[in-house]
């Protein structure tokens, strides 16, 4: 459990990223942090695993303050995976890649290997397994950073922008992916622009603005709630801007799931073809 | 990396930031030059007292003292190395004026920074770029040079990025021996490099795209104009250096009462 509380950060520039943040990431949650440039959302995430501490406020994980233990023990628990793969990769193969991580945590190489094996298999990675990483694309890049994340198998994943750069289907892989690593027991969090994304997830959404956190809740309530979309410059999900400029033929606006969309609008056709 | 501080441009309005960047890059010379001349404690202070008019002037005492304040360890370094090399060679003494010697080292190394830190500080990549531009230094290299110098924070930026990546992976920047702690630093060279390299290419891309190099004759919209105030800075920074320099070689500092 990731608990922050009344929490501000300035960068050493001195602009103030988060302004009295308190928000609680429970055991098994799925949660989506959502908002515009610069609203503070990669700020309170790096907050998660101790990269960056608090300047007032407190971040503890499982009840252990992050001030008091370095960032490499606090990824042990809480793995963040970075928006560019390219800030990580460095080994001469895909393999070596993934077991960096194991060996800073002192893993066995015989588990080293199983856990490779295993990791690279469930990504999809594995006929990369000698290869160079630097020769992938872009979309393999991002799938080998996150596998060298989830090796060790943290508790909490936190991915920042993860559909950056992938296509339908990988998104749709990955989107299987997270929604996997939720039911066994692990948190996910995710930091994206991606609203589709999210309304195809439906997680919890954390929508933040200026540093501050002005929106929390279902997916359902906040990405059809207008005002504060707008306020955090938020499109909302395209089914339901649809619903919304039908809403004089009286379509609820708080429609998320195309399934239910499309029986909504069945209904509304069904009713005018037949009277 | 906060050394990089007192190299970064802010633009602001004050009659240091309007000099011409030839008559600024003169005045951080003359400061260098008398630094480099004399040892003195007393005249390195006066130099580095000299300094503060224009820094305080020029608004940029903040960002001057944070890279002032970065420069600090490489200070304690010189400082120590001097201490422990004139130790060793002087038969395991410290005499009184070797550790004022040492000193004097240690702090000319801030006045000559401080003097880079003015130029850099108040004089925009643009204007550099023109200056030499205008002393006829051939176009790729000018570009060449300020695009480095402009790349300078986006690198430092990146470099902090990785580190924090790689941190996230379990690796343990500060624990181990000397061996471990260097090779600690592979995970965090590599990308760097690698995207430093990545980044020049497409930076060519882009400028071949937008037709660098298509004409031999570059004309410039801006022209750098001497001023009063240039002649006037470049008058007054001449006579200081004239007369710190008969003062050095020709009157002797021992007959100062300053020493």
């Amino acid at each position: 459990m990731i608990e922050v509380k009344d929490v501000y950060y300035s960068y050493p520039s001195g602009i103030e990223a988060l302004s009295g943040v308190t928000v609680t990431i429970c055991d098994r949650e799925f949660v989506a942090i959502m908002g515009e440039n610069g609203a503070g959302k990669s700020t309170l995430v790096k907050h998660f695993n101790g990269i960056l501490k608090p300047s007032k406020g407190q971040v503890t994980v499982d009840g252990v303050a992050t001030t008091k233990e370095s960032v490499a023990q606090l990824s042990r628990n809480v793995g963040l995976v970075f928006q560019n793969p390219d800030h990580q990769l460095f080994s001469e193969t895909v393999e070596e890649e993934v077991a960096f991580g194991l060996r800073n945590f002192g893993y066995r190489d015989k588990e080293i290997d199983e856990r490779t094996t295993r990791v690279l298999d469930l990504l999809d990675l594995a006929k990369y397994r000698k290869a160079s990483p630097f020769i992938l694309s872009g979309g393999e890049r991002k799938r080998v950073a996150l596998a060298s994340v989830l090796a060790w198998d943290p508790k909490v994943v936190v991915l920042d922008e993860p559909t950056v750069g992938q296509d339908y289907r990988q998104k749709e892989r990955l989107r299987q992916f997270v929604l996997k690593l939720n039911e066994e027991d692990r948190s996910v969090v995710m930091v994206t622009h991606d609203v589709e994304f999210v309304a195809d997830c439906s997680p919890r959404v954390i929508v933040m603005s200026h540093g501050r956190i002005v929106g929390d809740g279902d997916a359902d309530d906040i990405l059809t709630d207008e005002a504060l979309l707008t306020k955090a410059s938020v499109l909302p999900p395209q089914v339901t801007q649809l619903l919304w400029q039908l809403s004089d033929l009286g379509l609820p606006r708080n429609v998320l799931d195309l399934n239910k969309a499309k029986k909504l609008l069945d209904n509304v056709m069904g009713v005018r073809t037949g009277g | 990396m906060k050394v990089f501080e007192g190299l970064k441009f802010r633009r602001r309005e004050t009659a240091i930031h309007r000099l011409d960047p030839r008559t600024k890059f003169v005045v951080s010379i003359v400061i260098f030059t008398l630094a480099l001349v004399f040892t003195e404690l007393p005249f390195l202070f006066l130099l580095f007292m000299g300094q503060l008019p224009l820094i305080y002037s020029a608004k940029v005492h903040r960002e001057w003292g944070r890279s002032v304040r970065g420069g600090l360890t490489l200070t304690i370094i010189i400082f120590a190395t001097n201490l422990l090399v004139g130790y060793f060679s002087n038969g395991m003494v410290i005499t009184e004026g070797l550790v004022l010697y040492s000193f004097s080292l240690a702090f000319r190394f801030i006045v000559l920074m401080s003097s880079f830190s003015i130029f850099f500080l108040t004089t925009s990549p643009d204007d550099l770029s023109l200056a030499l531009q205008q002393s006829h230094i051939p176009y790729e290299f000018c570009f060449a040079f300020t695009t480095a110098i402009r790349f300078v924070p986006v690198l430092a930026n990146e470099a902090q990025t990785i580190m924090d990546a790689q941190k996230s992976r379990g690796l343990e920047l500060e624990k181990g021996n000397f061996l471990k702690r260097i090779r600690n630093f592979i995970p965090i060279l590599i990308p760097l490099i690698v995207g430093a390299i990545r980044r020049s290419l497409e930076l060519a891309e882009a400028m071949e795209s937008r037709a660098f190099g298509a004409k031999k004759e570059r004309t410039s919209l801006y022209l750098l104009r001497m001023r009063m105030s240039d002649w006037g800075a470049l008058a007054a920074s001449g006579l200081v250096l004239a007369s710190a320099l008969y003062i050095r070689y020709f009157v002797g500092l021992s007959r100062l009462p300053l020493t």
